[in-house]
């Protein structure tokens, strides 16, 4: 009897940790890190994140987990509330569309699919606060910023990876 | 029965995709309504906002200890190889400050004299508080920092946040135990200024990067690079004369500043409470310092 519950509770676990994964990274992005210059350019990570299971666990990512992630990080990072909800839920439904393209396939077509995804992201991301603002946002930090979050991909893509394969494997 | 139960299956599978459909449907259109909201209503949300801040700060004041000693890592090999160096210089500079107390001391008890001969009506008090950042919003979009002090300890919207060589910028929304600070750089940061030695005012404003920029200054001669800009008070929100910069280019039609704080370094900044008398209700905390740590 304590094993069945042990064994559900570690199955429940085990499908909550996509989301997991991105809430942790949605905490990293907001954290103090006292590196000249990286606070207006910090990567998206927890796009890196939506990316990768939306591509290999879907079923266990709904679309309230995705919501939910960029909802905390619009209030933590104190940015326009629904901004960031916007694109992690846009960006999860269209990777989630074309992930039949996706599977099987090495991880350089993967990371060339996510330097489609994350410029298309940052505008998206760019429009709705200029709108919101009334007023251009720079446009240089955002390139830095792009570069940067898919230069850092292969490194999140890993650590994904590691986690799907050791804890989501039996799930 | 066969055809029938088949149809049953594809209604099931075709309402599960359109379950889906509709779920990416709904939370696209629930972040658009969001965002209308909050710039349409932006109190509305706000309160729910500081409520949301006030539980993740001691998640994110936990988390923020690591993340610091990171960079304290490079710092400290830094540290090790010139501090016989460091040390001699602080030593200086400490000789140098004692120097300047007394100095000031004597200017302050003057100051007050002359103050008193030409009737003059007195500057508020301010009192602060010091407080922990907790977070740092990273990205293109915002400059906001997260620090771990609220209504609870004196800290309320508007306030200006300083740190040792400057002004940092002001609270936009204080919770019970958290406030968020909107940085000088970023975009929608206005500061009233003046510039030390010629006088002339303008509008210090952001722009997301690490560099700001004087708007509504009439350029001219008197304008040189290296000039000291510093609140001017105007307003009333910010006590005049705080340290911001100083001028670092001077464009066709553009003054562009550098400022004092380095805003990626900072650990823990102190919050001023500028209270007017008869504008802002007074708190009587006179003379009364927190550290929140």
């Amino acid at each position: 009897m304590e094993t069945g519950w042990v064994e559900r509770g570690s199955i429940y676990l085990r499908n909550l940790m996509p989301f997991m994964t991105i809430l942790i990274l949605v905490i990293a992005s907001v954290l103090p890190w006292h590196i000249p210059g990286l606070a207006p350019v910090t990567p998206a990570f927890s796009l890196m994140a939506v990316y990768y299971w939306a591509i290999y666990r879907p079923e266990k990512l709904p679309y309230i987990a995705t919501f939910t992630a960029g909802l905390l990080q619009d209030i933590l990072s104190g940015g326009p509330i629904g901004m960031s909800a916007l694109v992690l839920v846009l960006v999860h439904g269209v990777v989630r569309s074309q992930r039949s393209f996706f599977h099987g396939k090495p991880f350089l077509v993967i990371w060339w699919g996510f330097s489609i995804v994350a410029p298309v992201a940052a505008a998206v991301g760019w429009s709705a606060a200029s709108i919101y603002y009334g007023l251009l946002v720079p446009p240089i930090p955002l390139i830095v910023h792009v570069v940067l979050t898919i230069l850092l991909y292969p490194f999140i893509g890993f650590v994904m990876t590691k986690i799907h394969n050791t804890m989501l494997a039996r799930a | 029965m066969r055809p029938n139960r088949g149809r049953a299956i594809l209604q099931v599978v075709s309402f599960r995709r359109l379950m889906k459909r509709s779920g990416f449907i709904f939370f696209i259109g629930l972040a658009v309504a969001l965002m209308i909201i909050s710039q349409v209503e932006p109190v509305f949300l706000e309160k729910s906002r500081t409520n949301v801040t006030d539980l993740a700060t001691p998640v994110l004041g936990f988390f923020s200890r690591p993340a610091a000693s990171v960079s304290d890592v490079a710092d400290s090999i830094d540290s090790v190889i010139l501090v016989r160096e460091e040390n001699a210089r602080l030593r200086k500079e400490n000789e140098r400050l004692l120097q300047n107390r007394l100095l000031f001391s004597r200017l302050k008890k003057e100051n007050e004299y002359l103050r008193e001969m030409l009737n003059t009506a007195p500057d508020p008090d301010s009192d602060y508080v010091t407080a922990r950042v907790v977070g740092d919003a990273g990205g293109p979009f915002v400059r906001t920092l997260l620090v771990a002090a609220g209504n609870s300890q004196g800290v309320e919207k508007g306030q200006a946040v300083v740190a040792s060589y400057g002004l940092v910028g002001r609270v936009v929304e204080a919770g019970r135990s958290s406030a968020r600070v909107l940085l000088i750089t970023d975009l929608n940061s206005r500061i009233p200024i003046v510039l030390e030695a010629s006088r002339l005012k303008g509008i210090l404003a952001g722009n997301n990067t690490d560099n700001l920029v004087i708007d509504f200054l009439k350029i001219d001669s008197s304008l040189s690079i290296g000039d000291q800009v510093v609140t001017s008070g105007e307003g009333g929100a910010f006590p005049p004369g705080i340290p911001i910069g100083y001028v670092k280019e001077i464009r066709e039609e553009m003054v562009i500043v550098e400022p004092w704080v380095k805003l990626d370094k900072l650990e823990f900044v102190t919050v001023l409470d500028y209270a007017i008398p008869g504008i802002l209700p007074s708190t009587s905390r006179a003379g009364r310092a927190y550290m929140i740590d």
